[in-house]
């Protein structure tokens, strides 16, 4: 197992109380595994700490990336929420801490 | 094929480097344009609380400073044109606090536009339509008594008029982030209403400047193995008559642009990729070609375009109460769980007294609160050393400031180790809801008007 971040780069930022966290592949066939295997199941299982809501994915294969919308993920965001990272900023780094079966072989 | 459109940015958000405008103009004086963004979300009713005080605070100020940085260049014979959104809730005094700026370094042949028409509450307090919150589908009528602001991000018509009148600095209220590029493209241009291909391709242009210097590196994955990533530029998009763009930054400036640092920016704070939505267009990212040219030099071609929606979105804000963020340090042996059982009795005292929060928190920066439940690397009893954090959020501000005098105390009556508090009482911060809603564009009628910088 692997950190997310050694094939993927990754954007998050708010937009009301979701906010989105994009994901991108190191190369094209660390796209394709992300592709096949980072499902927005994945993704709100990851993210259920936080009380996110429904998780909504994007594929972008002409930028080999990935963007989640993870709804209701910042307790309010804005100026309402208490949180330390009220405005997503961190959970672009947070899901590239994620541990996948990456072969390394590919 | 008439030469690109030279568009920086100079600052992404209110409080970004304030020397980033005239730091510009020198390095790169070729520019065409300087956009500065100022307005977040919420940023429209920190100016309103601001004005209650103070009638002439419902602008961002810090853009008169940057005009002032700018005079030395258009002195000098500069010719670089401004677009901002710096107006807030009074663009038309920004825009003469700026004449005036102007004037007093002699610089009064210069001309100043205010742009006018994204004020929308007293459409929204009127109750002539639902504008029912776009997140919740909540009706108005939950908040309508405690609005604050209420403006719609227009387009970039008003923009364009206003620089094909010759106004060499424009100051904009609430209009979509992209459209203080686009509205430079257009006058320069000439691309009529319904030529969504390249205004799709310059809302790109924009949408990728818009953050300062998140296009070059900025709050990028790699941050750390970037060169010079202490002192990263500021981006340029040059745009092309098609619509597609180069994104660079000034010679000799840190950070990168790459394919990676424009991937990133072009996703950021992006829902559907296939249909952006702007008021000047509804853009797919997903035809877009993003390819080196040189070195800090990357293609973004492709975009393609159609029709926006037919209403304005608006950004409304509204009263909802106060809360405030206490910290202090713990250090020592056991330091997390000390400080999680300080934060408890921080709580528990303002519950005794008889204090009612309708939300509070105890976080132990550290120990990956940030994504609190995830990705934590070790147990919390490794840790010598935590920063608790205690926030609250109520209806009534006395509650709030009680919560403020109760964080100090625990340098006497908590554990041993409570350091770091001289930054003094926690500040009791207003609450504002966001209500993001439509509103027809008959009902909003966007218009520019150009001072006479002559006299005052």
């Amino acid at each position: 197992m692997i950190p997310l971040r050694e094939i993927a780069f990754a954007r998050s930022g708010d937009k009301g109380s979701s906010a989105n966290v994009a994901v991108f592949g190191r190369t094209p066939a660390a796209y394709r595994w992300l592709r096949d295997h980072l499902t927005e199941g994945l993704v709100e299982d990851y993210f259920r700490p936080l009380g996110v809501g429904r998780v909504t994915r994007y594929d972008v294969p002409n930028l080999e990336a990935l963007n989640f919308v993870l709804a209701g993920v910042l307790a309010g965001g804005g100026s309402r929420s208490l949180r330390i990272d009220a405005q997503g900023k961190a959970l672009g780094m947070a899901l590239l801490e994620m541990k996948v079966d990456y072969p390394a072989t590919r | 094929m008439a030469a690109p459109l030279k568009i920086a940015n100079a600052s992404g958000f209110w409080g970004d480097q304030p020397g980033a405008a005239a730091r510009l103009a020198a390095d790169q004086p070729d520019l065409d344009f300087l956009t500065l963004d100022y307005l977040a979300e919420v940023s429209l009713s920190i100016m309103a609380i601001l004005r209650e005080k103070d009638p002439a605070a419902g602008y961002a100020r810090d853009f008169v400073d940057v005009v002032r940085s700018l005079c030395p260049f258009w002195s000098a014979g500069g010719r670089t044109r401004v677009v901002t959104n710096a107006g807030g809730l009074d663009p038309g005094a920004c825009a003469r606090a700026c004449a005036d700026a102007l004037r007093a370094a002699g610089l009064g042949r210069l001309r100043v536009a205010a742009v006018a028409g994204d004020d929308v509450l007293a459409v929204l307090r009127s109750g002539a339509g639902g504008f029912e919150n776009l997140e919740t589908g909540a009706p108005l009528a939950t908040v309508a008594g405690r609005l604050v602001t209420a403006n719609a991000y227009l387009g970039a018509g008003a923009i364009a008029d206003a620089l094909r009148a010759g106004a060499d600095i424009v100051v904009a209220g609430r209009v979509a982030d992209p459209s203080l590029t686009v509205g430079p493209c257009i006058a320069r241009f000439g691309w009529p209403p319904g030529d969504y291909g390249p205004l799709a391709g310059a809302t790109v242009a924009g949408h990728l400047i818009e953050c300062g210097t998140q296009a070059c590196g900025g709050f990028s994955t790699d941050w750390l193995d970037l060169p010079d990533n202490l002192s990263i530029g500021f981006p340029i998009a040059e745009v092309s008559p098609d619509g597609s763009c180069v994104v660079t930054k000034p010679a000799g400036s840190g950070g990168a642009v790459s394919v990676q640092t424009v991937k990133e920016q072009l996703l950021y704070e992006v829902g559907d990729p296939g249909s952006y939505l702007s008021p000047d267009a509804t853009v797919s990212f997903l035809t877009l070609r993003v390819e080196q040219a040189g070195a800090d030099r990357v293609r973004v071609s492709g975009a393609t375009g159609r029709a926006p929606p037919e209403s304005y979105k608006v950004s409304a804000t509204y009263r909802d109460g106060y809360k405030a963020h206490g910290m202090v340090t713990v250090f020592g042996h056991d330091a997390v769980r000390k400080a999680r059982r300080a934060g408890e009795g921080v709580l528990r005292r303002l519950q005794r007294a008889g204090c009612v929060y309708r939300e509070h928190l105890v976080e132990c920066l550290g120990t990956g609160a940030s994504a609190c439940g995830i990705a934590s690397r070790m147990s919390d009893t490794h840790l010598v050393e935590t920063v608790l954090r205690v926030s609250v959020a109520a209806d009534a501000r006395e509650d709030v400031e009680r919560f403020a005098k109760e964080m100090a105390p625990l340098v006497t009556c908590g554990p041993q180790g409570v350091t770091g508090y001289a930054a003094g009482r926690p500040r009791v911060m207003p609450v504002f809801g966001f209500w993001p809603t439509l509103v027809a564009r008959s009902a909003v009628a966007p218009s520019h008007r150009i001072l006479d910088g002559s006299r005052p």
